[in-house]
């Protein structure tokens, strides 16, 4: 067992687990921050995508003791003006169905908006491939996308 | 506000403290079991016990059905406001707890969600619940304000009386209560609907909490003090535990017990990550004596012998074999169909608390009534000292329904091997999930067919497969003459005029557990039927389309969701263009009727689906935007499997166990859909399930139009999976 200090959304927390713990399970299990979802445990799926030092990442495949001191963000501490227009669009368009790995969809799609602030399909769709919807709401989140980034314009 | 808090406060607020006025506490403390069940024909409509109207307004509605992406929060609370005649801002819903008598699927008799029975089987009554609240609040009102009730109108949440006086619902509804129940309220004529089937006019209900990572699943309960559970299961079905040794185990930081269960061996630990590196330094033997030793190499051999014989008649019209030997061309198929896993987003997971005397199980529980009981004979201990609560769930495509109640049984005997006074969360690996069984069945379809003059003279599909429900309290409700009728629903009732038919089937016996799977029987049939016509139709020269509507006389919604997706599609014939073609397949599930027309272009992997059309006739639209995305999601669900998914089995053990191995529709690979929905005035049918078959056969159609062969084993892109 070794002690961390996790920066998560801007508040830190004292962890004292086994090192190799991925990220994914200090978030949840020892902040209790359970927005983040497991989906596969081997960066297939994208359901537990958090952003490290500002960069989306799979947290179930990112040792707790690789994460040092930079700022993690989950979905709770999204806050971003791409953030925000993201979960408008979300809603405006009913993306969600069991909704279990919206939240790492949301992540990627925010993350995607600020490094692109108009994509196109084809931009979508390579920036989105890593997240698995099981419920295929990938027409309404690729739709939804398209929302968020004409919501951003002017 | 912690998510204890919230629950604190929620149990609260059902036991009538906050200001309940309409409330359900008939529902709690398990009193329901007590009373004498209503006549098997009532229908509960007690707006009592569906109904929590606040004094902020607010009408939370109790779902009798999982919400796990279908959208029943939804279709339910739309029935209700309807008749209620409230404003959709002020509509909730939450998950009703486990009572069979209350919250009975009416299609079921028990309390359970599947076979997309939820809209099917709720439309009037969850309607007469909102007409009856209305009726209540309207009578609170005139006698409040002395005045008649047939002077009173209700409009978007607001009673309101000629001589200016007006309120809302949280002011009468404690007085409401006090009204005597209507025994048949007035419906609405559906001309007067403001929200069913109107566009626009209702919103998902669950969609906010879905988007900002606030909706809670069963992984996401954190009562204090809680152990996580993983199990260790045999790697073979019908393995046990021969001995263990747990000693590295227990020494993990974190593990705090280790016990054997009649399922495995479970490690408890504090949090996920210890319970799952204890379980890895188990050292298990596997006693495989009784274990299903056979692959799916070895199963495919065994059935496809078995195909080229009769099995036992299902259905016979005409005789097949004298218009054969009438000759004319004699085209013969066979399609094999893999096990597939339902992998929902959310991997098997269950909570409970047992303090001994009672105990209180958290869950997505999808068959709440007899998971419920399951759970009390586990524990030994009465069903109404057993609190069940079913929650949203990530998903289940049927798999958090099972005939054997597994999940359910399990987090009993893990529970109970914790001792009293541990609450403990079960959960499954994605690994557990993957290669714990329950799959869709494999099974092979053995088609012959003649041709002759331009006309299908006869038709014969022979089917191998295994019984979902064999054994199970399901076997009465589902087996015709010693056979499943889900293993060839589909296959015996073909929407086509053929004067010489035979479906027959061999009910095979594997030792492999299997379920239904999203559309369940139509998963196979569908493909076998569709893609067996078209060929058939192919040989007789005639247009995909055109030749099957000719054939379609008996069956009017068949034809006429295919005639709306052509006309959507603006089809013109199968002549591919560009190096694109269009394949066709129509499909009946569960009184639903869809068809769909895929635009197929083939790439170096496999086929591209660039685009799909697909129209659905479910009778009253209640939610046209939800049924909508339920054929969104029932296209990309279903293409997805049928491109790459299959679960094999070497030596009986299951391969694949994460989306590498089992690969996953993803979203470069889902085709831009439009969907219309066919106007009916027909009783209301479900959208979960139906949106599902076609599509297989659709690709599989466009793609003999393009100069390949319709795919004979599944899924089509051969490696995908391993």
């Amino acid at each position: 067992m070794t002690a961390f200090t996790l920066k998560i959304n801007g508040q830190n927390h004292q962890v004292d687990i086994d090192p190799d713990t991925p990220l994914l399970w200090a978030i949840r299990d020892d902040a209790g921050l359970t927005g983040t979802k497991y989906g596969c445990g081997v960066a297939q799926c994208g359901a537990c995508t958090v952003y490290l030092g500002g960069q989306p990442v799979r947290s179930c495949s990112l040792p707790v003791s690789a994460v040092g001191r930079k700022e993690i963000t989950t979905i709770e501490g999204l806050k971003s003006k791409e953030g925000v227009a993201v979960q408008k669009a979300w809603v405006a368009l009913d993306v969600p169905q069991c909704g279990y790995c919206q939240s790492g969809q949301v992540m990627s799609a925010a993350a995607l908006l600020s490094l692109n602030p108009k994509p196109s399909d084809h931009d979508i769709d390579l920036a989105m491939n890593g997240n698995i919807c099981r419920c295929a709401t990938y027409v309404r989140i690729r739709a939804a996308i398209h929302d968020a980034a004409k919501s951003l314009e002017g | 506000m912690t998510l204890h808090d919230r629950s604190l406060s929620r149990r609260a607020i059902l036991k009538g403290g906050a200001g309940l006025v309409l409330g359900i506490t008939i529902a709690r403390g398990g009193k329901a079991f007590a009373q004498t069940p209503p006549a098997p024909a009532s229908v509960n409509i007690a707006p009592n016990t569906f109904l929590v109207i606040k004094p902020d307004n607010t009408v939370t509605v109790l779902c009798k059905h999982i919400e796990f992406g279908q959208g029943p929060f939804t279709g339910m609370a739309t029935l209700v406001a309807e008749e209620l005649d409230a404003d959709w801002a002020q509509m909730r819903a939450e998950h009703a707890p486990s009572n069979p008598v209350l919250y009975k699927n009416l299609a079921f008799g028990v309390q359970g969600t599947g076979g997309s029975s939820a809209i099917a089987n709720s439309y009037e009554q969850m309607r007469k619940v909102g007409a009856a609240a209305r009726a209540m609040l309207v009578s609170a009102a005139a006698a409040e304000w002395n005045v008649p009730a047939a002077e009173i109108t209700v409009e978007k949440g607001i009673i309101r009386h000629p001589s200016g006086k007006e309120g809302r619902f949280g002011a009468f509804a404690e007085k409401a209560m006090q009204q005597p129940v209507p025994a048949d309220p007035k419906l609405k004529d559906p001309s007067a609907f403001k929200l069913i089937g109107r566009e626009g006019a209702v919103k998902r209900l669950d969609s906010a909490i879905k988007s900002n990572g606030s909706a809670e699943f069963t992984l996401d309960l954190k009562d204090p003090d809680t152990l996580t559970a993983l199990v260790a299961r045999s790697p073979r079905f019908g393995g046990t535990v021969a001995s263990f040794d747990a000693s590295a185990a227990l020494a993990v930081p974190g593990v705090v017990d280790v016990k054997r269960v009649p399922t495995g061996v479970a490690v408890y630990a504090k949090g996920f990550w210890p319970a799952k590196t204890g379980r890895d330094r188990l050292k298990i033997e596997w006693d495989n004596s009784k274990a299903e030793s056979r692959g799916t190499a070895q199963l495919l051999t065994e059935f496809r012998t078995l195909s080229k014989t009769p099995g036992k008649t299902v259905k016979q019209e005409g005789d097949v074999d004298a218009a054969i030997a009438r000759g004319g061309r004699l085209i013969e198929a066979e399609y094999v169909f893999p096990y597939l896993a339902h992998a929902p987003m959310e991997p098997l997971n269950a909570f409970m608390k047992w303090e001994g005397a009672t105990a209180s199980a958290r869950f997505g529980s999808q068959f709440p009534t007899p998971d419920h009981a399951a759970i009390a004979k586990v524990l030994g201990i009465d069903i109404d000292k057993v609190h069940l609560q079913t929650i949203l769930a990530g998903g289940s495509f049927g798999r958090r329904a099972q005939q054997t109640v597994h999940v359910a049984l399990e987090l009993a005997e893990v529970v109970k091997a914790a001792g009293p006074g541990k609450p403990v969360k079960l959960v499954w690996t994605r690994e557990d999930d993957m290669r714990g069984g329950y799959y869709r069945p494999f099974s092979i379809h053995r088609m012959r067919g003649v041709v002759r003059d331009g006309k299908i003279e006869a038709w014969s599909d022979t089917i191998v497969g295994q019984s979902i429900m064999k054994g199970s309290p399901f076997e009465a409700m589902t087996f015709k003459d010693g056979l499943d009728s889900t293993a060839y629903e589909g296959a015996d009732d073909i929407p086509y005029e053929v004067a010489n038919f035979k479906c027959d089937l061999h009910q095979v016996d594997v030792g492999v557990p299997v379920l239904w799977w999203r559309s369940v029987g139509h998963t196979h049939t569908g493909y076998a039927v569709e893609a067996f016509v078209d060929e058939l139709l192919q040989a007789a020269g005639q247009d995909p389309v055109e030749g099957r509507l000719a054939l379609m006389g008996k069956w009017p919604r068949h034809a006429g969701v295919l005639k709306a997706v052509a006309e959507l599609a603006d089809w013109k014939g199968a002549k591919p263009e560009s190096g694109r073609a269009r394949g066709v397949a129509v499909v009946e599930s569960f009184n639903t009727y869809v068809a769909q027309i895929a635009e197929v272009s083939m790439g170096e992997e496999g086929p591209i689906v660039h685009k799909v059309w697909c129209a659905v006739d479910c009778g009253v639209a209640v939610n046209p935007d939800i049924i909508r995305a339920q054929m969104e999601g029932g296209i990309g669900f279903g293409l997805g499997h049928i491109l790459y998914a299959q679960q094999t089995l070497d030596e009986g053990r299951p391969v694949a166990g994460n989306f590498d191995a089992y690969r996953s529709l993803r979203i470069n690979e889902m085709p831009q859909i439009e969907v219309a929905i066919v106007r009916s005035t027909e009783k209301p049918t479900g959208v979960g399930e139906p949106g599902v078959p076609p599509i297989g056969p659709a690709v599989a159609n466009a793609m003999a139009k393009l100069g390949l062969k319709r795919p004979a084993q599944l899924p089509i892109v051969p490696g995908a999976s391993t």
